[in-house]
């Protein structure tokens, strides 16, 4: 029983930071048809650039604001000008595969300019086992969960209870007509990749301390994260925020109850299994193109 | 004209032949593996353009039937079995496996069916790694023997090297065939307007089901050669980058163009051994050139050509009309 709680928190955290990454990735897709397969990428990068600023002599906490701002220049700024803008009219596959190939960039250029090998990487939440009603329960999964959740539910209020969040939907549902009332859709759509970028700077920072910083741990990461949102539904928030606890939690509990050889089955076959039975995900609404 | 432009265009083609063959003859043996991968992976990518390039359904699967392929061929070659039977096995194994993957298909499109395929890919991967009683799991298959073709052993690179040359004429007639039958105009009639096709007659469920199936086929055939070839395989390179990296093979070169996987297969696996000079940096600059090719031409390099003839023939065109107006004016 014990057990079973411990793997509940643990998948809850690691699901919570794949909601982080699936909200990104899914508003990218709203916004501009982006079907960002180096999303695992950019979750990896943003810890080597605090890593890399803390080497040069920089406190954790200003590292952290230095390298979430380095994300926001590069993963949005850069990315959507220098990648997206000129691709978008191309249509979704030649951007789709393009961002592969930017995958195979980032993931090189770390294992080239920083390190082949995995780095510790410190935590921002404090790492030693709390006691619950007896039972040890790891206050680093719990404060990773605290934080991601926080920062989701931030997002949703952004979206959905302000002005520039109804904004940002308005661009992202029907640019025409958000355009003749008045929306700087142009910028909406800016900011999503800054959003976006920030999402996957603060994934980083949590999921970093866990499982190290190495060139390589974006791809499971960004097809975690993949999964989580098509399951949870690719054209809304909330499904990408279950899609991603979901995923976390099955992970978890597969692993210790199913087999650790296929632990990673599962989450692909619940993938397929929604994608053919319920193509709009869990939660999402149908879109007419989708089918 | 068009005869001329026609035997020019024979020659080039059975220059570019003696070509492949005459010059690797005195490639060393590092050289002359490069271009046998080369020759794999252009039939892997022309089974994927096929099932893209031409019947419009975007597949991420590419790689796992070359590596059903691979692990039929070697599982059956090292149990004694000749390598052309071992290869009919390969095929036949990825073509049913295509053929059902091509289910999901029928009922979701485009970035839907990527996802599908992109999870069968993993899943194949972690078969392949799981079920060591057939696959040897992580320690893999090897000491793969190389087959003896009419008599003539294999076991060098070059001889090697000639069957994969020989096996890619064959797939390239065989698809070559294939896209100028009925069968290839109603993949592209899939890929054009399936609801149209379907009122005229297509049966586009079953040419659905086969574009996957012959594709995968290819990718089979591919795998086949390719166990052979390194003769030793484990799961690694047949996880999800492989399915990408043919993919991108197949946009790079020109996807729907029926020499776009000769190039972008060129590019994928010479163009790194190329940049090796500049070491560390090869990959990197490899995905930038992918980058900016598609920024410049998303049809890939053959979309550029394709596009500059086109011009020319317009240009052409409207010269031919200027001259035809002003004869017209001055009898007037």
């Amino acid at each position: 029983m014990s057990n079973l709680l411990d793997l509940l928190v643990a998948g809850l955290a690691t699901g919570a930071i794949y909601a982080l990454v699936a909200v990104g990735f899914t508003l990218l897709w709203q916004t501009s048809q982006t079907i960002n397969f180096a999303q695992g990428e950019f979750v990896m990068l943003p810890a080597f650039l605090m890593l890399a600023t803390m080497h040069a002599g920089a406190p954790f906490w200003l590292a952290i604001i230095i390298g979430i701002l380095l994300s926001m220049i590069l993963l949005g700024l850069g990315f959507k000008m220098l990648l997206v803008d000129p691709m978008l009219r191309h249509g979704v596959l030649p951007l789709a595969i393009a961002t592969m190939a930017l995958a195979i960039g980032i993931k090189e250029a770390v294992k080239q300019f920083f390190s082949a090998e995995a780095s510790p990487f410190p935590s921002i939440v404090p790492t030693n086992d709390i006691s619950v009603f007896g039972h040890d329960i790891s206050l680093q999964s719990l404060g990773v969960f605290v934080v991601a959740i926080l920062v989701v539910v931030g997002l949703t209020a952004l979206l959905n209870r302000t002005s520039l969040g109804h904004q940002m939907q308005a661009a992202a549902q029907n640019p025409t007509v958000a355009r003749i009332i008045g929306v700087p859709v142009e910028r909406m759509i800016l900011l999503t990749f800054l959003i976006n970028a920030v999402l996957v700077a603060l994934a980083s920072l949590l999921i970093t301390p866990i499982y190290l910083a190495k060139f390589s741990s974006g791809e499971v990461l960004g097809q975690a994260a993949f999964i989580a949102a098509i399951v949870g539904g690719f054209n809304q928030v909330r499904g990408a925020i279950a899609g991603g606890l979901l995923i976390g939690v099955l992970d978890n509990l597969s692993a210790a109850y199913v087999s650790t050889q296929y632990r990673a089955a599962v989450p692909l076959i619940v993938l397929i299994v929604v994608i053919l039975f319920r193509p709009q995900g869990l939660m999402g609404r149908s879109e007419e193109r989708t089918v | 004209m068009s005869a001329n432009a026609r035997y020019l265009r024979l020659a080039a083609g059975l220059v570019a032949i003696a070509a492949l063959m005459v010059i690797p003859m005195n490639f060393n043996r590092y050289g002359l593996f490069i271009l046998s991968q080369w020759a794999v992976m252009t039939i892997a990518a022309m089974g994927l353009n096929l099932t893209l390039g031409y019947a419009g359904q975007v597949s991420l699967a590419q790689g796992a039937f070359v590596g059903v392929g691979a692990y039929a061929s070697a599982i059956l070659t090292t149990h004694g079995w000749p390598l052309p039977a071992a290869l009919g096995v390969s095929i036949l194994a990825s073509f049913i496996v295509g053929w059902l993957l091509g289910y999901p298909a029928l009922r979701v499109q485009h970035h839907y069916l990527a996802f599908v395929t992109l999870a069968f890919s993993t899943l194949a991967f972690l078969v392949f790694r799981n079920e060591s009683w057939l696959t040897g799991g992580i320690y893999g298959i090897s000491n793969i023997p190389r087959p003896h073709i009419f008599g003539f052993a294999t076991n060098k690179p070059l001889p090697f090297y000639y069957l994969c040359l020989g096996s890619l004429g064959l797939v390239s007639l065989a698809v070559w065939w294939l896209i100028r039958s009925p069968w290839g105009r109603a993949f592209m009639a899939l890929r054009e307007n399936p609801l149209r096709a379907q009122s005229l007659g297509v049966d586009t469920r079953r040419y659905t089901l086969m574009a996957f199936a012959i594709g995968s086929a290819l990718g089979g055939v591919a795998g086949g050669l390719y166990a052979p070839l390194t003769q030793y395989i484990d799961p690694v390179p047949f996880n999800l980058s492989l399915s990408l990296d043919l993919l991108m093979m197949v946009i790079v070169g020109g996807s729907g163009f029926f020499f776009g996987p000769f190039l972008g297969a060129m590019i994928a696996v010479l163009l790194p051994e190329w940049l090796r000079f500049t070491q560390g940096y090869y990959l990197m600059l490899y995905a930038i050139a992918v980058i900016l090719l598609l920024i410049w031409s998303p049809t890939g390099i053959l979309g550029i050509l394709d596009r500059f003839l086109a011009n020319r023939r317009t240009r052409v065109a409207s010269a031919l009309r200027a001259v035809a107006k002003s004869r017209l004016e001055t009898v007037q």
